[in-house]
């Protein structure tokens, strides 16, 4: 599905390089998680593979199924099925959310060349969404995240990604700012995107989100690496023990 | 879950991003008539002025007025407190006055209207046709009748719907005939809103006014039916001067639209028109326009100069006038449309959208004058910069010593696209007495690399996501249009701020 090889990226405007040389291979259906501290360049790497401005990419390559992502405008890659579910959901005020919605879902599915679904079809798809993850009506009317809690912002994230039923889905740090039942909301609606056909790349920080959505790989990051990969116990490891071991293993 | 409305109302947005995406070429309304056109001729001096008023055969009274307009024009200086940059107007180097050939023996119906001129409304969209009315025919479920008076260059090519108005009592007709038809009222009301001695524009269109729009609704009556006037300039180096003069008797009712376009041309051209609407007790009366006059291209080159009176008077208590407005088209836009708030309990609103994209400069706002007690206003503009453009809002707010227990709302918004162009708030504020409110919240925000980001990572393109984004900003005006002009108006938004990332 995904395949990353060698991916190196610097900041347009310094001349740093936060991506060191990534390798990464993302099979069909499987779930990975990335973890790592801070400025490891876990966020750069969900930024760059989406193509979000700001970035230069150095060398290397990414594909999605064969076709070469970075070549591609941030819309196109999107309408490839590349998901991102973004850290900070962005507000768009006097924007309905259903509105955006609908917008989204049409424009990838004529860039797409399929038809675009009607007000009747789209609705009905977004009542039973909607309805898994506990939105209300009230909240498809309001502007895109404007005034919407946390937990709502990611929701509404999830929500997005059920209607866009994307090929490879990106979590940056969905469970940032969230409580418990929250999180499980979120988990819930995740592992029910999940259908053996479907990718996943979990960014957290923290190992809780992993005990709703097991992960089949396990990679940890540090200073624009991935420095070690194992399996669902490596985020344990990290839970009890923190990453100072592990960067000392590496060094 | 939802009223089928929402669901409905949901979809129209929709639709209506749709549309917008369908919509091909930046100013669609560029295109000039090929009509024979006799002009007066070139310059302004009292003959002009003459000429004018005896192409109207214009009683002796108004011509005076005229002349005391122009002659006291002479010794006016143009104002330049504008945040508007342009050279120098040449006044004699304008036509004052062109009428196509054709329409010098005025028709006396719309079947008898030189057929270059339907075709060209045809093609702007505008129905000069009462179809439905003439073939007998139901109109469609939801769909109202919108009378139309079609302004071209210096005249009148005619008004629909007049008979089935009339019958109502309502006189919908352009200003030259009801000189001739209703002097009394004319007289009575013209100049009494926007004497001629007002401004140097509203003086000069008080010497040199040919045509435009006149609306008379009698005491409680409902107008049946929107109103509405379309202006056209076709005739090149002309100025288009009109003049509307709306009345709304005691308990009347209206709402009145006004669309402008003109020729995509590389020269400026001078469009400097007066509106006055007079209210009486409990008159309500809504008006909308969409001025979309040629902007100039992309590196401000041509254009129309849009200097601009309007003002509405709420003599009569519990009287309302609402503004609403569109700003997308014109180099340059200066124009503040009023309401002296005289009537106690009366209440004025301005809901204003300007679109500044490329060169084009605006400075436009509004005046709340209240004058009776207990009057309210709201203002509410929302003003969008996009290129090199420079966008002021400019407004005045004034609480006079009797008009006690009186209130206003004020929210300025400025959206900035890129980082070239300006934005400017210019309020004015002035409290005579201590038992008045007035608020006022601005902000100045830009279309942010996150939000375009977030768009663009759903699926959404870039100008799709401009659109998007800009008619969510605009929506609480966009949401005070009538409906048919409301659709228009968001797919203006998105033309006007074509190419505007990049």
């Amino acid at each position: 599905m995904l395949k990353i090889k060698n991916l190196k990226a610097s900041l347009e405007d310094e001349d740093k390089q936060i991506l060191k040389g990534i390798d990464l291979e993302i099979g069909a259906g499987e779930v990975h998680a990335i973890m790592g501290p801070n400025g490891s360049g876990k966020s750069t790497l969900s930024y760059v593979l989406s193509g979000k401005g700001g970035y230069v990419v150095d060398e290397g390559s990414a594909t999605l199924d064969g076709a070469d992502l970075l070549d591609m405008a941030p819309e196109e890659r999107a309408a490839a099925g590349l998901f991102l579910a973004f850290q900070y959901p962005v507000e768009i005020p006097g924007v309905g959310n259903m509105t955006f919605l609908r917008t989204a879902v049409n424009s990838q599915r004529k860039a797409r060349g399929e038809d675009e679904l009607n007000a009747a079809e789209f609705l009905k798809l977004v009542r039973i969404e909607a309805k898994s993850l506990k939105i209300d009506a009230e909240m498809l009317k309001r502007p895109v995240n404007v005034g919407f809690s946390g937990g709502e912002k990611k929701r509404n994230e999830i929500l997005q990604m059920a209607m866009l039923a994307p090929k490879m889905c990106i979590l940056d740090e969905t469970d940032s700012g969230l409580d418990v039942d929250a999180m499980k909301l979120v988990a819930e609606g995740v592992n029910a995107m999940r259908n053996g056909k479907r990718s996943f790349l979990i960014i957290t920080h923290y190992q809780r989100l992993l005990d709703h959505i097991k992960p089949d790989v396990v990679h940890i990051m540090a200073n624009g690496r991935i420095i070690k990969s194992g399996g669902p116990e490596l985020a344990l490891e990290v839970e009890n023990n923190g990453y100072a071991d592990l960067l000392n293993e590496v060094a | 879950m939802e009223a089928l409305e929402d669901v409905v109302k949901e979809g129209v947005d929709a639709e209506t991003v749709e549309a917008v995406k369908g919509v091909a070429g930046k100013y669609k309304y560029g295109f000039a008539t090929d009509i024979e056109t006799e002009y007066a001729p070139l310059g302004l001096n009292e003959d002009i002025v003459r000429l004018i008023s005896s192409k109207n055969d214009e009683p002796e009274w108004l011509l005076e007025w005229r002349l005391d307009a122009y002659r006291r024009w002479l010794k006016l200086d143009e104002p330049d407190w504008a945040m508007v940059n342009y050279p120098k107007i040449d006044f004699q180097n304008i036509y004052y006055y062109a009428q196509p050939v054709s329409m010098k023996e005025k028709p006396k119906s719309l079947d008898e209207v030189d057929p270059k001129l339907l075709e060209t409304y045809a093609k702007l969209g505008i129905p000069l046709r009462e179809q439905a009315l003439l073939a007998g025919v139901e109109m469609p479920e939801g769909e109202r009748k919108v009378a139309v008076d079609a302004v071209f260059d210096s005249v009148s090519v005619g008004t629909t719907f007049k008979e089935e108005l009339g019958r109502a009592g309502v006189i919908f007709c352009s200003f030259s005939e009801a000189v001739k038809d209703h002097p009394e009222l004319v007289r009575k009301y013209l100049g009494t809103v926007v004497p001629s001695t007002d401004n140097y524009y509203a003086t000069l269109n008080s010497a040199v006014f040919s045509d435009g729009s006149f609306v008379f609704i009698p005491e409680g009556v409902k107008c049946p039916m929107e109103l509405s006037t379309y202006f056209r300039i076709n005739a090149e180096n002309t100025g288009q001067f009109e003049r509307t003069l709306i009345i709304a008797e005691k308990g009347a009712q209206v709402s009145y639209l006004e669309g402008c376009t003109a020729p995509q041309r590389d020269t400026n051209q001078l469009h400097a028109a007066v509106v006055e609407i007079i209210l009486l007790e409990d008159a309500d009366v809504k008006y909308s326009t969409v001025q979309n006059w040629y902007p100039g291209d992309e590196n401000g080159v041509g254009g129309i100069y849009n200097f601009v009176t309007k003002r509405a008077d709420c003599r009569g208590d519990r009287s309302k006038i609402m503004w609403t407005q569109v700003e997308t088209g014109s180099a340059i836009t200066w124009k503040y449309p009023s309401c002296i708030l005289r009537g106690d309990d009366s209440q004025g609103e301005f809901y204003s959208i300007a679109i500044a994209n490329n060169y084009q400069q605006a400075d436009t706002g509004t005046k709340m004058i209240h004058l009776g007690k207990r009057t309210k206003s709201r203002i509410v503009s929302k003003g969008i910069s996009a290129g090199h453009a420079q966008n002021t809002y400019r407004g005045l707010v004034t609480m006079h010593p009797k008009a006690t227990g009186s209130r206003n709302y004020t929210q300025c918004d400025s959206l900035l696209i890129g980082n070239k162009c300006g934005a400017h708030t210019v309020p004015y504020i002035e409290v005579k007495n201590n038992s008045s409110r007035v608020e006022h919240e601005a902000t100045t925000s830009k279309v942010d690399d996150d939000q375009l980001f977030y768009c663009l990572q759903r699926g959404v393109g870039e100008e799709e996501a401009i659109a998007l984004i800009v008619n969510g900003f605009v929506k609480e005006v966009l949401q005070s249009l009538p409906m048919e002009f409301a659709m228009e108006a968001q797919k203006l938004v998105a033309i006007s701020l074509e190419g505007s990332v990049g």
